[in-house]
């Protein structure tokens, strides 16, 4: 039982932890909140925008996480469903390692509709996947203390936990990304914005083998 | 790729002002007659370098008669775009179109000494993927390179309407046509754009059978080339709004917006009124209610001239028009430099109010019928035509060629390639710099100049300056 809230602890602590390294990539989108508070010259468009941005995570995320939560009542799968997310979330990555071009359709994108784009570039960019070893994690130990439930509880369980798992991983994301921007239109100015710009792309690939792979060992180790 | 972004890739314009000053220049040199290669030439602009104002390294090119003209980079300050995200390629290439062969070169100058040709695409793939020829603007934008096409398809280019073709900034494998409605625009030249408020302006000079040869006096007379320009919905590739300038207004063709992106206007040059032989400099923007507008802000009067001083084509006029046939526009939006290549003149324009640009500095140099040679004493041959601004706009540099045919038309009795460049006063004001001149090898003529780390028309940047 211990062990469990050390693991429930440490999971929503990488729910945390996901969110604050979504938001600090610039390709998430917090350039965009600078540049729109520049172009309307007005202060207030950078929250307006993080909130357009966040939106569009945030239905990216669940996108993902609700197939999996609606698949995860099949409790007697559970081992089955984890390996195989998990070998999921490594293909993304090992597909991001090998095709390193940037996806182009999302310049396509109208400059003022921030949550589509939003949207877009967290699907193509793998965002939600990442989350999805962590969340099934949680469930998995939110079925051992509720097993003798019926699966229409369970699944309505996993189903809320997801849009928490989603809701917390975009909050953290955009207080993260947030204060990058504000800091940049407030006190840094745009040289910054340039300077705090990192090619996370090996990095972020990486960050989904590595999430996957702690997926399925997981599965077979218990949590 | 990098890991951190290109440093010769700014958020605003200003940034960019306030960068390192230019090391380089990169000039087109052309063979008129197609009797030598053509090639890039390499000037050093290193303050203080043994070699400054020299040419220092030359690419030349396999085959002949390609006829360079206008190009540009395979990426610029809109990397920076937090919508597309290419923050991480390099300028490092050069995009160098054959006019008139439709080849395209990709010249790696990342060692500026040691420039070379990085891959060459042959006219048969461009117009098998496009339908397009005559390749000429290049812009770095959402989605790749975009190159503006003179021609449509068939051996004399008239095979269906011109248009843009977009590019792979990182394999330049032509990825194909850009536009999904074209509207009414039949006939191409530049074209450019402000990121962030989503729209392209493009204009006209005429077809193919129109220039090629020559300047088609019959068709000037009757007002066949171009003269409107055209507004699109830059990423849904819709021609949104055409505006006709008049059609005595012959020839729109340098398209320059305010490079601030919170700005919603820009300039378009006018080569000659058909009525009057003035040149003019129309301002486009945008009104309240979202239409484009157009007002000619700038006229530039002939100078009558006697017959017996004047080419064959301009006799009958007894004049030597402006021949308005580049124009370039300060990094801070401040100051407009127009090329009067038939005049002999370089004009700068403070636009602060654009609506109302006002006559801060002039030189005059070359010219029809008047020559006026280089404070140096040195001729200068045509006029002066291509310019480019120091990203800090202090310089101003230009060449003097227009185009092969044309030149021979209107400067029938001139010939040669020269790089010159003026001093911009504190407030103002051009000053030829009596030490800078380039004279090109002999039987090869100049014409666009780009600058090492980006210049006042290749950039687009997609923060404002604030």
């Amino acid at each position: 039982m211990f062990a469990d809230m050390t693991s429930m602890a440490a999971l929503w602590g990488a729910v945390i932890f996901s969110g604050v390294y979504h938001g600090v990539n610039p390709g998430m989108g917090w350039p965009l909140a600078v540049s729109a508070a520049l172009m309307e010259q007005n202060a207030r468009a950078l929250p307006k925008a993080l909130a357009l941005l966040a939106a569009g995570h945030f239905l990216a995320m669940i996108a993902i996480l609700l197939p999996f939560s609606v698949m995860f009542f099949l409790v007697e799968w559970e081992t089955q469903i984890r390996i195989g997310a998990g070998i999921l979330v490594i293909g993304m990555g090992v597909y991001l390692l090998i095709n390193r071009r940037h996806p182009k359709f999302l310049a396509r994108v109208h400059p003022a509709r921030l949550a589509l784009w939003s949207f877009l570039a967290a699907m193509a960019h793998g965002a939600g996947l990442m989350l999805v070893p962590i969340y099934l994690g949680i469930c998995a130990i939110g079925t051992d203390e509720t097993g003798h439930l019926a699966a229409q509880t369970l699944m309505s369980g996993n189903i809320g936990t997801a849009f928490t798992v989603a809701a917390v991983h975009t909050l953290s994301m955009t207080v993260a990304g947030g204060i990058i921007a504000a800091v940049i239109y407030v006190w840094l100015g745009l040289r910054f914005l340039s300077k705090t710009w990192l090619n996370l792309d090996v990095v972020w690939a990486l960050s989904l083998v590595l999430v996957g792979a702690f997926g399925i060992w997981s599965a077979v180790h218990g949590h | 790729m990098n890991l951190r972004p290109d440093p010769t890739f700014h958020a605003s314009p200003k940034l960019a002002m306030q960068a390192p000053v230019e090391n380089y220049a990169f000039t087109v040199m052309l063979s008129p007659d197609g009797a030598q290669s053509d090639g890039i030439a390499v000037v050093d602009l290193k303050p203080g370098s043994d070699t400054y104002g020299q040419i220092v390294h030359q690419v030349i090119v396999p085959n002949k008669g390609d006829e360079f003209h206008h190009f540009g980079w395979n990426a610029c300050s809109s990397s920076l775009s937090p919508l597309s995200g290419h923050a991480f390629l390099e300028r490092r290439y050069l995009i160098v179109p054959g006019i008139r062969s439709s080849r395209i070169y990709v010249i790696d100058v990342k060692e500026p000494l040691k420039a070379h040709i990085h891959k060459t695409i042959e006219p048969e793939e461009l117009f098998a993927k496009t339908g397009y020829s005559r390749p000429h603007t290049i812009h770095c934008g959402p989605e790749g390179i975009y190159v503006s096409c003179l021609g449509g398809g068939g051996a004399d280019g008239t095979d269906g309407p011109p248009g843009i073709f977009i590019m792979d900034c990182e394999t330049f494998e032509i990825i194909g046509q850009y536009e999904m409605d074209r509207g009414p625009q039949d006939k191409h030249y530049d074209f450019w754009w402000n990121l962030p408020q989503d729209y392209m302006v493009s204009s006209e000079w005429g077809l193919p059978p129109q220039f090629e040869d020559g300047i088609v006096a019959e068709d000037l007379l009757s007002n066949k080339y171009g003269h409107s320009i055209h507004f699109w919905d830059l990423r849904a590739r819709k021609n949104i709004q055409t505006i006709d300038l008049g059609e005595n207004h012959q020839m729109a063709l340098e398209i320059r917006p305010a490079h601030d992106p919170k700005k919603s206007y820009g300039f378009c040059g006018v080569v000659v009124d058909t009525t009057n032989l003035q040149g003019s400099i129309f301002t486009w923007w945008r009104d309240d209610d979202g239409k484009w507008q157009a007002k000619k802000t700038i006229t530039i009067d002939p100078r009558p001239e006697k017959a017996e001083n004047l080419p064959p084509l301009l006799q009958g006029f007894e004049a030597v028009p402006p021949l308005v046939t580049d124009i370039d526009l300060s990094l801070d939006d401040k100051y407009l430099y127009v090329a009067c290549w038939g005049l002999g003149e370089m004009h700068q324009y403070d636009v602060s109010d654009p609506m109302n640009p006002v006559l801060a500095g002039k030189v005059e140099v070359g010219g029809i019928a008047r020559g006026t040679a280089h404070p140096n004493g040195k001729p200068f041959a045509y006029g002066p035509q291509m310019v480019e601004i120091s990203r800090d706009g202090k310089r101003v540099y230009w060449t003097n060629s227009l185009y092969s045919t044309w030149d021979d038309q209107f400067y029938p009795d001139d010939e040669g390639g020269q790089m010159v460049m003026a001093d911009v006063g504190e407030n103002g004001g051009l000053t030829l710099n009596p030490d800078f001149y380039i004279d090109f090898p002999k039987g090869m003529r100049s014409h666009q100049i780009r600058l090492e780390g980006g210049d006042c028309s290749t950039d687009s940047f997609c923060y404002p300056s604030v």
